[in-house]
């Protein structure tokens, strides 16, 4: 039977949740500063970083060569710890001010609270994705590339056309799969993995003649990590706009305009330029498909 | 005493009763509708005044976002439709051929049995995505002549994996009927083999019918795990959208359509169920 302690009881939920909602009434977000700061504003004690005094650095795990050494950033060894390592200095943080954390890529990405002030993972700056994150000032510029083994029935091919009837793979998520789908448009439907090591996997086995990769990672993985692999070539960028990597940072983040300026002067006195030659070095060469 | 009972008249105390009753209900209605309503205002309340709460709905709710996704990833659900299809066949009849050797009495069945039992033993505790693996990565591997597609490779991974599950559930089944029945068939002069036919395997589907479908439910949503191994299937093409936009109303859609072609599998279940409670006992009727 019903009785009044069970209305009592409801009663009593009813308060409480309406204390429960008073508790997390809506609370702003720390206010956001304008973007506009002045360079002089660029010092580690005006940056706005998540942990005062310290620049939290997000990335994935793993990270591959040559973008990360032995899966530790934290070691600047490799092309983007180097620029990490760089754009930290330009900002005035000494190397042991800098905390790395790791961040998967949807994480990264998600409209939650950002667990880095900013995350270098190879990231191509879009105009869509401009819609959920900012990007920095572009740090590198990137061209896809299709890898093969020796003895695959593309490892001789000299074009677009002669890719057409392969069976393609690239890693989800990545401007990779976009080059496949939209510049090569191969007859068959391209294979998606989860990372690299699948895609690379899944080539060794056969299942596909070719991944595509960028540049760096294919000289990267033909070179160190598959047995007669071979660079079948450079595919042209999708769109009229030429592919760059970009740091990544949360919607309207207060550090965007001084992480830009330190990429833009890092650029201008040739410093991402000897960066780039010491850990991409030899990634010229390779011939462009059309 | 007299011959005629007179007409049925409601007591006092019945009606009070009665009256009761139907105040008690509706007491209890208006206090539901009321509770749901104060969660439901809370709820809204408390999502859409967080702070955050126009970026989320930006990102998972957009629904130009969603319209320009879901042909592709209608694309993509057709891979699970078909794999859901054979997939539950292949299990099903895994599942009870094995439960079937698992319940074999003779001594002289040992081997089969013990094997069967392994089998239950390793894949209901080996985890799928590594089952999928080891025959998709794996398997091709070998470079074998004639080595099956991979689709047909990730197709063996759930139905080895599902078939365990199903098997387990069989055989609950072919227990649950009493030695009666079988001694009952044999004594009629039924063979073994008649026996289970006609008299057990009737009776134990029926009883397991609803797992089974539950089962087949969550078979429904795994088999988009093959798409670890290179075929798009429509989480993969919401996953891959997601990245060029960094939108997630792409997961969104994928998820309403998984739920909407869950829902007939899991209303028969309910239906089956329900009918096989009605059966069992008359009073089962709530």
């Amino acid at each position: 039977m019903r009785t009044p302690p069970l209305r009592s009881a409801v009663l009593a939920a009813a308060v409480l949740a309406a204390a429960a909602l008073a508790a997390c009434a809506p609370q702003d977000e720390p206010t956001v500063a304008a973007t506009s700061a002045a360079p002089s504003a660029c010092t580690p004690d005006k940056l706005a970083t998540l942990a005062a005094g310290k620049l939290t650095i997000g990335t994935d795990d793993p990270v591959y060569p040559p973008w990360f050494a032995d899966n530790k950033p934290e070691s600047g060894q490799g092309f983007e710890s180097a620029v990490a390592y760089a754009i930290a200095a330009k900002l005035g943080y000494a190397k042991d001010q800098v905390v790395w954390t790791r961040v998967t890529f949807n994480n990264a990405i998600a409209p939650g609270k950002k667990t880095y002030d900013f995350d270098v993972n190879e990231f191509s700056i879009t105009e869509d994705r401009k819609k959920a994150v900012d990007f920095s000032s572009p740090y590198y510029d990137v061209t896809q590339t299709v890898i093969t083994v020796k003895g695959s029935k593309i490892a001789g091919a000299k074009s677009l056309a002669d890719l057409k009837g392969a069976k393609l793979g690239a890693q989800v998520g990545t401007t990779s799969y976009r080059a496949i789908t939209e510049v090569i448009k191969p007859t068959a439907q391209p294979a998606v993995f989860n990372n690299n090591d699948d895609a690379k996997k899944q080539l060794q086995n056969g299942t596909v003649d070719g991944i595509v990769v960028d540049l760096p990672t294919a000289f990267y993985i033909t070179s160190a990590e598959l047995d007669n692999g071979i660079i079948v070539g450079q595919v042209a960028q999708p769109a009229g706009t030429p592919e760059q990597f970009g740091l990544v940072l949360d919607k309207g983040s207060a550090l965007t305009g001084c992480v830009s300026q330190a990429v833009d002067a890092l650029r201008a006195d040739g410093t991402l330029a000897a960066i780039e030659k010491q850990w991409l070095a030899g990634v010229a060469g390779a011939p462009t498909l059309s | 005493m007299t011959a005629t009972t007179p007409a049925y008249e409601v007591s006092a105390l019945q009606r009070e009763r009665l009256a009761y009753r139907r105040r008690q209900t509706i007491t209890s209605i208006v206090i539901a509708a009321a509770s749901t309503a104060v969660l439901g205002v809370l709820a809204v309340v408390a999502i859409t005044g967080a702070p955050g709460w126009d970026r989320v709905r930006e990102t998972f709710l957009n629904a130009e976002v969603a319209r320009e996704s879901l042909p592709e990833i209608l694309r993509g659900l057709w891979l699970n439709v078909q794999l859901l299809f054979f997939c539950a066949i292949g299990a099903l009849l895994l599942g009870l051929g094995v439960a079937v050797l698992r319940t074999l009495r003779p001594a002289v069945f040992f081997p089969l049995r013990a094997l069967a039992t392994s089998y239950t033993y390793l894949f209901r505790g080996m985890p799928l995505l590594i089952v999928l693996y080891l025959l998709t990565f794996g398997v091709p591997g070998l470079r074998l002549q004639g080595t099956p597609p991979l689709l047909v490779l990730g197709g063996i991974a759930l139905v080895i994996t599902y078939g365990a599950y199903l098997a387990e559930v069989f055989r609950a089944g072919i227990e649950s009927v009493h030695p009666s029945q079988r001694a009952a068939a044999r004594s009629l002069g039924l063979t073994y083999r008649q026996t289970m036919r006609h008299v057990v395997l009737p009776q134990a589907v029926r009883r397991v019918a609803p797992p089974l479908l539950n089962d087949l439910v969550a078979l429904q949503k795994d088999v988009g795990l093959i798409s670890l191994a290179g075929p798009i299937d429509a989480i993969r093409v919401a996953q891959i959208q997601t990245a060029e936009t960094y939108n997630y109303t792409p997961y969104v859609v994928a998820g309403v359509l998984f739920v909407l072609m869950a829902i007939p599998l899991i209303a028969v279940t309910d239906w089956v169920t329900l009918r096989a409670a009605r059966r069992q006992s008359a009073e089962g009727s709530a």
